[in-house]
């Protein structure tokens, strides 16, 4: 009798998984319109800083590896253009229900809060590399890029990896729509746009204040780039690019589970206050 | 479980709120038992605490103190099981507008566990029965008039089988040929699915026409309760041939307008 209720459980939480992102491709589709400016937006920003690394031999008159440059700094634009998509989808799970004035009905569903949150995560993640595919090979066209050396392999993983400690810090963001309606969601935009400038995402984070470097030293931004730039850039083995997964491995692995849980604390203290309604 | 199995049981519930660092009492020791097939109603004006208790029931509120339990089950400790007994239909539709209702109700069906093909045939169904045009089942929810979207809106309450229908001001805002319309498939639900319904409205007249029990709050405190034939009867001995407005003016003080006048003016301040 318990194996069988927890087969139906399971079941219905897989039902209700499979719904989220069902339901999050739609919305995608029915605001095509928006994905397109947004997309535009994207390639024009991404092919502005590759062009900015073309750029350098000529007004510096020094001799630069120009390949080297662009791929740098389109790698720093695609990779971050992924992790912040995948940040913003998670964080968005209290904060687009609530524009949509639907959050009272997803959050009276009889389902586990992990299974809602995890469900983001997973269309978030699929949205992110269908999205950053398409950049890259739009991009792709505007250079001459020699990939001969890299070692994809090594990207995806790092990527993958880079994926789950992103994702936990989403959960975590997405936590602060649900305590303050009115200024949750301009919070995690702060939160991202400061991730984006302690992390190298155009330059190595040695050129920073030391305590910046400091700070850089907790973003899963820092390793996700670096192990990026070494796996394209270099070629370099996944055995050897143990310095960044390791920290990627231990941040997904504490902020997952840990964002889980104050995210449900939260919940509990938005219920207490009555903030868990369609408008602030 | 509880002892108590009423499809609804509140004891002593209270839920006090602060707003701009005043702490407004939007349910004082609320007591309410809702007996099983019964269409309970909750008359009040804008503001008196119905939409609070509703989210209380809908597990979306958590009570000060007091307990409440829907079948036995309470609503702050055991709510993932609470949900899955009830239903909501509140004043807005609340649906992803851009979405069809095809889109917004296999998305219902799919969080509450429910396989695409029995959700759909339950879709067609449902909709066939409260006279939604099978045709424009994939347009999206924004081109639908708001007699429309509220028809949606049951459809998504009746899909998901509830034992419990929480029914907040269901009909505000519509006009009178589909008010009349949602009015006739609220007796229709409880008599052919046997579900419980609480209902809250501000309209006397339909509080009267659909309820078998009510309760006027006011305030945040319930300040009667009886079935409606027996409340009119508590007033006649004062009012000959009287109205509910009669029963609400006896219990309240006030007239209805005017509550509802002072409180629209006191939500405006706050």
């Amino acid at each position: 009798m318990y194996g069988r209720g927890l087969i139906y459980e399971f079941s219905g939480e897989t039902k209700a998984f499979k719904a989220f992102i069902e339901r999050n491709f739609n919305l995608t589709k029915r605001y095509w319109k928006w994905e397109l400016v947004f997309f535009v937006y994207t390639i024009a920003n991404s092919v502005t800083i590759g062009f900015i690394g073309k750029g350098v031999e000529f007004f510096s008159g020094v001799h630069v590896d120009t390949n080297y440059l662009i791929l740098y700094m389109l790698i720093g634009s695609i990779i971050w253009g992924y992790l912040s998509v995948l940040c913003e989808i998670v964080s968005e799970t209290v904060s687009r229900e609530r524009w949509e004035e639907t959050i009272e009905y997803t959050f009276m569903a009889p389902i586990r809060r992990a299974t809602h949150l995890l469900s983001m995560c997973g269309y978030a993640i699929l949205y992110g590399i269908l999205r950053s595919t398409l950049i890259l090979l739009i991009v792709s066209i505007f250079f001459d890029l020699n990939l001969k050396g890299a070692n994809f392999l090594s990207a995806v993983i790092i990527l993958a990896i880079a994926s789950l400690s992103f994702i936990g810090f989403g959960i975590f963001a997405a936590v602060l729509p649900l305590i303050s309606p009115e200024k949750g969601t301009q919070a995690v935009h702060i939160f991202q746009s400061l991730i984006l400038m302690f992390s190298g995402v155009y330059y190595e984070i040695q050129i920073l204040p030391i305590w910046m470097q400091r700070i850089a030293k907790f973003s899963p931004a820092t390793y996700a780039l670096r192990g990026m730039r070494m796996a394209i850039l270099k070629g370099a083995n996944i055995w050897t690019l143990k310095e960044e997964i390791l920290p990627l491995i231990i941040i997904g692995i504490i902020m997952i589970p840990l964002g889980t849980f104050f995210f449900e604390k939260m919940e509990f203290l938005a219920k207490k206050k009555g903030a868990l309604k369609r408008s602030g | 479980m509880l002892s108590y199995n009423y499809p609804l049981y509140a004891q002593r519930i209270n839920k006090n709120f602060i707003k701009n660092s005043r702490i407004i009492q939007a349910l004082k020791e609320i007591n309410i038992e809702i007996r099983e097939g019964e269409i309970f109603g909750l008359l009040g004006p804008n503001g008196s605490g119905k939409s609070t208790l509703i989210r209380v029931a809908s597990t979306l509120i958590i009570p000060d103190s007091g307990i409440m339990t829907i079948f036995g089950l309470d609503v702050v400790k055991d709510a993932k099981s609470v949900r899955r007994l009830i239903s909501r239909v509140s004043v807005e539709a609340s649906f992803f507008k851009k979405l069809s209702p095809i889109e917004n109700l296999l998305f219902t069906a799919g969080i509450y566990g429910l396989s695409k093909s029995s959700a759909l045939r339950k879709i067609f169904e449902t909709c066939e029965k409260i006279g939604l045009d099978r045709n424009r089942l994939n347009d999206p929810i924004e081109e639908f008039s708001r007699g429309m979207q509220q028809k949606v809106a049951i459809a998504r309450a009746f899909l998901t089988e509830p034992k419990l229908l929480l029914l907040d001001e269901p009909t505000t805002g519509l006009d009178p040929r589909a008010k009349k319309k949602i009015q006739l498939l609220i007796l229709e639900t409880r008599k052919n699915l046997n579900v419980t319904i609480l209902l809250t409205t501000h309209d006397m007249e339909e509080a009267e026409k659909l309820s078998d029990y009510i309760a006027i709050i006011h305030e945040g405190k319930i300040v009667v309760s009886g079935k409606p034939g027996e409340l009119k009867k508590t007033v006649e001995k004062r009012v000959s041939n009287p109205t509910f407005e009669d029963v609400f003016m006896e219990y309240t003080g006030v007239k209805f307008e005017q509550v509802e006048q002072e409180q629209e003016e006191k939500d405006n301040v706050w």
